[in-house]
């Protein structure tokens, strides 16, 4: 296994982190892992949100799956969850339209409509 | 599924959903036999017999938002088409194994793929199961057990994003030094 030794250090620094945040107060961005989810390239969509976050270095944003999102024509599925905000649907994601959701989206506030579940169904 | 990795998300997602605390995934090459074994083993809510013969049937789900279970059926046809084997061992209150061996150089066999994120995504999307992650390809064998991370960590969350970071690289080193320069 990888050294412990930076893992400690990383456990420092996070206990030594004076600015507390709860994982309520920040965006989630969950990913459907159920069958069909995953069948449909859920896998890589999720892991280029991550990218994405992690290139970006933004905080309070999490990314995380669930296997419980369940409409298999509309797969991959994605849901943002911002604080205070309605909840917005993404339908049949792929890696490279993550890049766009996150600038417009969690970053800069305004959905990305034409990829929306509302969109996408009534077109 | 275009990747076994994609199986083993699947399948260890089961495994979360009946309430496992803990939760083995081994994927165990071995180039002389021609063998690639994968094993997905839990501590979860089990299933008995009749349930277990039933799950094998493509109309077995105790989901409610959909009428059959496809994952356990889509992973045995998959195993089953690179000539290889499938078996679920299960217990009411005790846990589940389900074991997929498939031949290596089999030409239907899907690639192990992105073994390293798919494991990390189960860990950090589930901070409060532990994970055993076992590769092995011939004498090469790598081990990383969540519970000896979390002993590191004391209070500090196996999901908080420097940990994370680390466990995708801690895997990722893993899967290179198991599985690199192997056609699997
Ligand atoms: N590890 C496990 N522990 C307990 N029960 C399980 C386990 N794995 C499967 N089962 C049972 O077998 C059923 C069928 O599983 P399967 O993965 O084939 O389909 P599913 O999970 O119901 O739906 P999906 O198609 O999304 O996978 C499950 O609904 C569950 O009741
Ligand atoms: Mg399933």
């Amino acid at each position: 296994m990888k050294s412990l030794a930076e893992l400690a250090a990383i456990r420092d620094k996070a206990l030594g982190d004076v600015q507390v945040r709860t994982e309520k107060d920040g965006t989630r961005i969950v990913v459907g892992m159920a069958t069909c989810g995953i069948a449909a390239g859920a896998r890589p969509v999720l892991t280029a949100f991550l990218e994405e976050v992690a290139k970006r270095e933004l905080k309070g944003v999490t990314v995380t799956q669930t296997g419980c999102i369940g409409v298999c024509r509309l797969e991959p599925i994605v849901e943002v969850y911002k604080p205070g905000e309605e909840r917005v649907t993404y339908v049949k994601v792929t890696p490279d339209m993550v890049p766009k959701i996150v600038s417009q989206h969690i970053v800069n506030g305004s959905p990305v409509v034409e990829n929306t579940i509302g969109y996408v169904e009534n077109r | 599924m275009r990747e076994i990795s994609e199986h083993i998300l699947d399948i260890a997602q089961n495994s979360v959903v009946a309430d496992a605390s803990e939760i083995t995934l081994s994927v165990l090459a071995d180039t002389a036999k021609d063998l690639l074994t994968v094993t997905i083993l839990d501590n979860g809510k089990g299933m008995d017999a009749a349930m277990v013969e039933s799950v094998l049937s493509p109309f077995t789900t105790s989901r409610t938002t959909r009428k059959v279970g496809l994952g356990i059926p889509m992973f045995r046809e998959t195993a089953l088409t690179a000539n290889g084997s499938f078996d679920i061992t299960s217990a009411p209150g005790k846990g589940t194994g389900v074991t997929a061996t498939m031949e290596i150089s089999n030409i239907d066999r899907p690639p192990l793929g992105a073994l390293a994120d798919t494991m990390h995504i189960l860990i950090t999307s589930n901070p409060d199961i532990d994970f055993i992650i076992r590769m092995a390809c011939d004498a090469r064998e790598e081990v990383l057990d969540t519970r000896e991370v979390r002993t590191v960590l004391g209070s500090v969350a196996l999901n908080n994003p420097e940990v994370s970071a680390w466990i995708r690289e801690a895997l990722t080193e893993m899967n290179d030094k198991v599985f690199g320069g192997e056609n699997i």
